[in-house]
């Protein structure tokens, strides 16, 4: 990938740093000059935190409309000199790009879909505003530091979303939140001390000397007894993976999913499993893939075992959960194994399902957390036992629901369908086995979601407290409206996500390829 | 000749003339009446001669006295940091001390004269004025522990500080003997001759290192870290806040500027010595401050660690290393000034409290104080984006650029363990338990300044330091080349 930094005009060079900050200057303004605890400060730090939130998602539109996908380069590069010699860089490729819309689109949709906080409004509000900025930089850093630091700033927010607006449980699970998603990070932090070394650069790519250029050495090496195939490489991986396996987070270090999920505010689940759970599977494409090609070769088969172990298991916990919450991050857990799996399939099918998948999950988690919230907010439980028959009183709320589980499940039509399907064509064409246990995890996730539909909704209602519920208020179905549309019109038309990965994709399998086979002819070469 | 020698040490004759007459005055006048009046007069005449010294420093090096003192980009640096956190400190003492009766007219004054040691210290160019800097510190101090005489944790905590400290002193003139010995010379460019990698005698190696247990000594590194807990206790607290942060700079700078200026040429025999107390003081730092509850022994063992990452700097035996190390005291001391303002605040009913269960539920009573304290906290943890993420960065730059890496994921597993004890605290005010245990509202508007000005800066600092690592890149290329 060489350095054609594109964009002629002014304004594109700082476009990415706009939006990236609007949001945290919105949280100074509300935290320096927002007196008051009473009801017009709360009104008045919740329009603020919208209006910000939408301007940031129109702004990135521009950007989105500017973006020249044929060019595999990182566009709209904005660069400035920064202390210790680091370099503040920021960009986008074919591949950042979607989640930096992800995360534009999502988060005035969270903002509105916690109006009902009243709590603290304003300091929810500061934590979301700061958690965007953080989100979107760890999609556009294009300095390896730079990354680290947006990538683990993100802990403080969350950590206290979950904290202090969480359930009855929170301190138990914003802990184990902190420390496994820290634990993870310490590693990756000592490999990009490595990496640093090695390479002599912090710099991920498009500069005159770039890690996504640089060849870290693979030969197989032995430390006290243990034969290490791939050497550097897969040592850099593991540590890469230690950090990103956790955020995704995959089957075995998932279990602080759950506990996160349940204790967190709705909209805290939201931003948690459309946009936070991305960093982990965009981390895989930014650094793992393309920096340690031959590292994660011979990784593959551990991380696609693993990744149809998550997708068997996770869906089978989620059968038997009695929390809605729980259930749908089981789920979750799930559906990123897909993406796992299609990230280590290494090629088109299967990188552009994993991140359609991700897109598309994005969309569909965090409708149905938006969906127990709606009834959460009535009710003030989450027990699936405590409903049934909503069909009865709330229509319009179980269609919704309907739609969205069904996307969840993947039916053809809805944009899960499309993730599934592409990352189970790549992984068949590399690994038939893995790809025959994945599919069976398609029939159990229709069997949990399904069979929690049936009990929530369908049925006589029989329970006297729901008796009284309300169906969805105007602004619910405001919020839902959104992602109803971008779920069908991903489902019957994926080329709109396709086109603009399209070539980022390739480039990025081309160069796994080349790398591989270069490292293959050193070990060739040694051999003689 | 000699006008020239005393126009270099201009700085220091102000201060210590100003010391000797705010002795007389007091003691002619109304004694501990001036008090006040005397800590403001310090304080102010020590941010004077920071602008001073900031100011009219020319980038040249003055060598006066015969090679006694020098007076470089690096002293310049170091004597600002210390100046300025000696009268914050000396500012944010001023109240605490006249409501508790412990406002007597020889604390400004034994501070001024432990600094004009320090300032003795950081510009030592010879083992004796060395000597002699560290002296004037050190016996400041022992007597500023036990202010408060009718206490016997103070008094316990000034003894112990004084026996231990002459016990390093000991060490210290030991290896300062021996050193002279074998060099022949006690002035440092003397030495730095004799002392080259490789064919150093073993009795100056000898002498090396037990000038090195004496310096690990005052920088509280483990093991020689013993004293710390007790007498940052003991200590009235803002006699704690002072030991944490001007006179850790000095000892830093000064052990920079032994190893550089005298060992410069033998970095190989030293910096593996330099590398173990390193490791040894953040492991230590991090794991020990996990069982504590008293926050001001939580604080010493918080710097233990602290002054083991900024020793990573001195390890790489770079000039990169002494500007890590520089920015990394920096930081440290206003990350510390915040958050001893803080400690400082914290009473109730009148009383001062130091049990951190104090801190239930504070960010419900005092929403601004906890958010500040909460930056410093995740700062001082390395949690990124506070600048204290910025000051480990540095060490570890220069740590992976003399191939010290085992020392860089060291000292990264050290922080992460670190990160739990500073997080106890964030959580306890944000999601404790409510108690009785309330907290007075924090009534001083100077010492709530002093937390939110270093919490702020924790943060708008990530933008361009403030100038600070500029300065310290031009300190450090005087000491190293």
């Amino acid at each position: 990938m060489d350095d054609d930094e594109r964009g002629g005009k002014l304004m594109d060079h700082h476009l990415l740093s706009i939006i990236t900050f609007m949001p945290s200057f919105a949280a100074l303004i509300l935290a320096v000059f927002l007196r008051g605890d009473d009801e017009a400060a709360a009104r008045n730090a919740k329009w603020l935190a919208l209006i910000t939130t939408t301007v940031t998602f129109l702004i990135s539109l521009f950007i989105l409309f500017d973006f020249d996908p044929s060019n595999t380069g990182f566009q709209f590069v904005d660069e400035a000199t920064w202390i210790m010699g680091l370099k503040y860089r920021m960009g986008v490729d074919g591949i950042s790009i979607l989640f930096v819309m992800l995360t534009t689109f999502m988060m005035p949709l969270v903002i509105a879909a916690s109006w009902n906080v009243t709590t603290r409004v304003k300091e929810y509000m500061i934590a979301f505003l700061l958690l965007e900025t953080l989100m979107l930089g760890v999609f556009m850093a294009l300095d390896m530091v730079l990354f680290y630091l947006f990538f683990e700033a993100g802990l403080i927010p969350m950590f206290l979303i979950i904290g202090i607006w969480g359930g009855a449980n929170r301190i138990y699970a914003s802990f184990k939140f902190f420390l496994y998603t820290f634990l993870g990070s310490v590693l990756m932090l000592v490999a990009m001390v490595a990496m640093y070394a090695d390479a002599g650069t912090t710099c991920i790519g498009g500069c005159e000397v770039s890690l996504l250029t640089h060849t870290f050495a693979s030969e197989t090496f032995s430390i006290a007894g243990i034969t290490v195939v791939g050497g550097l490489q897969t040592m850099l991986f593991l540590a890469f993976f230690a950090s990103f396996a956790v955020k995704m987070p995959m089957w075995p270090v998932h279990t602080w999913l759950p506990d996160a999920h349940v204790q967190a505010p709705t909209a805290g689940s939201v931003v948690l499993a459309a946009i936070l759970l991305k960093m982990g599977g965009y981390g895989f494409l930014r650094f793992s893939l393309p920096m340690f090609p031959v590292g994660s070769d011979v990784l593959a088969p551990l991380v696609l075992w693993m990744s149809a172990i998550a997708i068997v298991y996770t869906s089978l916990v989620a059968l038997v959960q009695e929390d809605m919450k729980k259930l749908i991050a089981y789920s979750s857990v799930a559906h990123m194994g897909f993406v796992t799996m299609g990230i280590f399939a290494f090629n088109q099918q299967g990188l552009d399902g994993a991140i359609f998948q991700m897109v598309s999950h994005g969309f569909i988690s965090a409708a149905l957390f938006l969906c127990v919230g709606v009834i959460y907010d009535r009710m003030h439980t989450r027990e699936i036992d405590a409903y049934g028959g909503l069909v009865n009183r709330m229509p319009a709320y179980a269609l919704v629901f309907m739609f969205f589980t069904m996307a969840n499940v993947g039916l053809p039509g809805t944009s899960g369908f499309v993730g599934e399907f592409l990352t189970l064509m790549g992984i068949f064409q590399v690994n038939t086995w893995v790809a025959a246990v994945a599919t069976t995890g398609v029939i159990f996730s229709a069997a949990y979601a399904l069979w929690l539909y049936r009990r929530v909704v369908m049925g006589d209602l029989i329970k006297e407290s729901l008796r009284t519920i309300t169906d969805m208020t105007t602004r619910e179905r405001w919020i839902f409206a959104p992602l109803i549309v971008m779920t069908l019109l991903l489902g019957v038309y994926p080329a709109l996500v396709l086109d603009i990965i399209g070539p980022s994709v390739s480039a990025l399998v081309a160069s796994y390829d080349t790398a591989l086979e270069a490292a293959g002819a050193a070990v060739q070469m040694a051999s003689e | 000749m000699i006008s020239a020698d005393l126009n270099v040490i201009l700085p220091e004759i102000v201060l210590s003339l100003f010391a000797i007459l705010a002795l007389l005055g007091a003691v002619y006048t109304s004694k501990d009446k001036t008090g006040s009046l005397l800590v403001w007069l310090t304080a102010g005449l020590m941010v004077l001669l920071a602008i001073w010294i900031g100011m009219t420093g020319t980038g040249e090096t003055r060598i006066a006295f015969n090679g006694l003192f020098i007076e470089d980009g690096f002293a310049r640096f170091a004597k600002v940091t210390i100046l300025l956190s000696a009268a914050a400190v000396l500012a944010m003492s001023e109240a605490y001390m006249k409501s508790r009766g412990l406002l007597r007219f020889e604390y400004p004054v034994l501070v001024a004269l432990s600094v004009v040691g320090m300032m003795m210290m950081v510009s030592a160019g010879d083992l004796m004025s060395l000597y002699m800097g560290l002296e004037l510190q050190s016996l400041a101090l022992y007597v500023v522990a036990s202010l408060r005489r009718d206490s016997l944790k103070s008094t316990e905590a000034g003894l112990k500080y004084f026996v231990l400290g002459a016990l390093s002193s000991g060490m210290l003139l030991y290896g300062a003997s021996l050193v002279y010995g074998y060099a022949g010379t006690t002035q440092f460019a003397g030495i730095m001759t004799v002392a080259q990698t490789g064919e150093t005698s073993l009795g100056l190696l000898f002498g090396i290192v037990f000038l090195m247990s004496g310096l690990a000594f005052k920088v509280s590194a483990v093991p020689f870290h013993m004293w710390t807990p007790d007498v940052y206790e003991g200590s009235p607290t803002p006699v704690t806040a002072f030991f944490a942060t001007a006179p850790k700079v000095a000892a830093m700078a000064l052990f920079a500027r032994v190893m550089h200026d005298a060992f410069g040429n033998a970095v190989a025999e030293w910096s593996q010595i330099i590398a173990l107390l390193s490791v040894l003081s953040m492991f230590l730092g991090a794991i020990a401050a996990i069982g504590q509850t008293n926050i001001k022994r939580l604080m010493a063992y918080s710097s233990i660690a602290h002054m083991g990452y900024a020793l990573i700097g001195l390890a790489a035996g770079t000039q990169l290393g002494v500007k890590a190390m520089l920015v990394y005291m920096a930081i440290y001391v206003t990350m510390n000034i915040g958050t001893f303002a803080f400690i400082l605040s914290m009473e109730k009913d009148g009383q001062p409290v130091t049990d951190i269960a104090a801190l239930n539920m504070y960010s419900k009573r005092a929403p601004g104080k906890a958010l500040a304290l909460l930056v410093l906290l995740f700062s001082l943890a390395g949690v990124p984006p506070m600048l204290g993420f910025f000051a480990k960065f540095g060490v570890w730059q220069a740590g992976v650029d003399a191939g010290l890496i085992w020392l860089v994921a060291a000292s990264a597993v050290a922080s992460a363990i670190g990160a739990y004890y500073y997080l106890r605290i964030v959580f306890l005010m944000y999601f404790g338990e409510e108690g009785d245990d309330r907290l007075d509202g924090g009534k001083s508007g100077l010492l709530t300044g002093f937390l939110i000005a270093s919490a702020v800066i924790m943060v708008v600092g990530i933008a361009n330091m403030f100038g600070v690592e500029g300065a310290a890149i031009t300190a450090a290329a005087t000491l190293v080349n």
